[in-house]
């Protein structure tokens, strides 16, 4: 049963994602477009049956996944903190928030250069970076997630004399976990993008580079491979993270666990 | 009225509401919600609260629980002054509040760890002490017994929003009636269930509690309901809330559902619905 709704769902996009590859191929061929300018989709899968090339896709995209997953965990990880700090201390929620919300109005290509001065030309300003991005929407939903319980759970818990404490273990963070996953999952497809851009900005390895590598030398096709791997990572973190939800919460029906 | 008891020669009360009064601020108006109300429940009694919609139950029971200050008046439990203090009751609300997160068992359980650790922090002492010492494991087991006596055997390991509305409510009470605080508090327990459940439930809570006298404060709208399982009976008036009369209930227990044909309780029943209906009365019996 799930197979044949996960199929009802899936064709739509598959066909449509299809069609385009056909139109674009047959573009390519008839028009006589310059590869430089835009290589087939049967030419950018030829770049994958390079070994060399591929041993270097597969060297940058370790690169960008480590920094990637160092950054989303920090993110994570301090997103659930200051979240629950927020939550706890309503001075630091009416003080902190609206800055919070303030900070991500800076552009990365701003605070990247920046970092970079700062810390070095090292992994540490792309994590950061990284991390900056990643912890917004994690704190942002978990924070919803914590102040907004049924109030007939609160009046349970005030009827039956629980302590501050024991709302935030038993209610509140329990309550919040949807609200956590659903900015994990946002946080995880941020962090990719984030690390390819932060290796754009000045990094020796990594997708971000090696798009920029082949770029300045107009290795088109090359360009489009790693377009292809950036968006393969995306979708597998985004997946994993998905699934993690699906178990975390599933006790979660009405949601569809979701 | 029952005289309220102070000087120790009758049987100090568990729950005594002494001449409480309490409003609230609305569009700069103070509206007076309760005025000097006064009730007592005595250890092992079944006394039920009934009034009409807005008539200041909910916040009576906030009062109990102590969510709430009184304006004036004091609320008492085994005599001593306890107004505003929390935890010192069992509570089962209109809506079964059961975690969905938690599992049929996991949310007992959730129940009596919070009671246990009121009581440690209270100091130990009084009846909750006997279940401070016994181990969680023994408590798991406490819970599956009772969960199996409310027809939920096999369901321990359940999430509650599996369940019916009716199952639900059952783990609801099971969940108030295994906390270690004598006075339960219920809230119109079966209020969102349909007639035919409601019927049942009735009859399986009263079967339950006249196997295990505790001390019940029941709120609810139905008149059937409070005189089925009541020993007692308190009639609010609307808005501002006062005891307007208290009825005895004399019958037997156990008791069965062959009682609500009797004379007595269609004449009991026409009675109350008469002064709730004029909305004022004097002291009937």
């Amino acid at each position: 049963m799930i197979k044949k709704r996960w199929f009802q769902v899936g064709w739509p996009p598959v066909a449509v994602l299809f069609s385009f590859l056909v139109i674009w191929q047959l573009a390519v061929t008839w028009g006589q477009i310059e590869e430089f300018l835009l290589p087939s989709p049967l030419r950018i899968l030829e770049v994958f049956t390079q070994a060399d090339v591929r041993a270097r896709l597969w060297m940058h995209a370790a690169s960008t996944i480590r920094i990637t997953l160092l950054g989303l965990g920090s993110g994570i990880g301090l997103g659930i903190v200051l979240a629950v700090l927020l939550h706890v201390i309503p001075f630091l929620r009416t003080g902190i928030y609206p800055l919070l919300i303030l900070t991500q109005n800076v552009p990365i290509v701003a605070t990247g250069p920046l970092l970079i001065i700062w810390l070095g030309y090292g992994i540490a300003p792309k994590v950061v970076l990284i991390m900056l991005v990643c912890f917004f929407p994690v704190v942002v939903s978990t924070l919803t997630g914590l102040s907004q319980p049924d109030p007939q759970y609160l009046n349970y818990m005030q009827m039956i004399g629980a302590t501050k404490r024991q709302m935030l273990w038993k209610l509140e963070l329990p309550n919040a976990l949807p609200y956590l996953f659903s900015g994990m999952k946002l946080a995880a497809s941020y962090s990719v993008i984030t690390a390819v851009a932060a290796e754009w900005l000045g990094a020796k390895e990594g997708l971000g580079t090696y798009i920029k590598l082949s770029a300045n030398g107009f290795m088109t096709a090359q360009v489009f491979a790693t377009i292809v791997v950036i968006v393969a990572v995306s979708l597998g973190l985004f997946g994993i993270f998905a699934l993690l939800a699906k178990w975390a919460v599933r006790w979660n029906i009405k949601n569809g666990g979701r | 009225m029952n005289s309220t008891v102070l000087d120790g020669t009758q049987e100090t009360a568990k729950l005594e509401v002494a001449r409480i009064d309490k409003s609230f601020e609305r569009d700069r108006q103070q509206h007076a919600v309760l005025k000097s109300l006064s009730l007592a429940v005595h250890p092992g009694e079944f006394v039920s609260i009934i009034g009409p919609s807005g008539s200041g139950k909910s916040t009576l029971l906030q009062l109990i629980g102590g969510l709430l200050q009184p304006d004036s008046g004091e609320i008492r439990m085994d005599g001593s002054n306890v107004t505003g203090s929390k935890g010192l009751i069992s509570y089962m609300p209109q809506q079964p509040a059961l975690f969905p997160w938690y599992t049929l068992e996991q949310n007992v359980l959730m129940a009596l760890d919070i009671a246990e650790s009121n009581a440690m922090r209270r100091g130990g002492g009084s009846t909750a002490g006997t279940r401070t010492a016994a181990s969680r494991e023994a408590r798991r087991e406490l819970a599956r017994t009772w969960l199996a006596r409310a027809g939920l055997g096999g369901y321990e390991e359940q999430y509650p929003q599996v369940l019916s509305g009716g199952m639900q409510q059952r783990a609801s009470f099971v969940r108030a009636m295994l906390s270690p605080q004598e006075l339960i508090c219920l809230d119109e327990p079966f209020g969102a269930l349909d007639a035919l459940t409601r019927l049942q439930m009735q009859q399986w809570l009263l079967s339950i509690w006249e196997e295990h006298r505790r001390s019940v404060l029941l709120v609810t709208h139905s008149i059937e309901e409070a005189i089925f399982l009541s020993d007692r009976i308190y009639v609010l008036s609307a808005a501002p809330a006062q005891a307007i009369a208290e009825f005895e209930v004399p019958f037997a227990r156990p008791r069965d559902e062959a009682i609500i044909s009797s004379d007595t309780f269609i004449r009991m029943k026409r009675d109350i619905y008469q002064l709730l209906q004029t909305g004022s009365g004097q002291h009937a019996r």
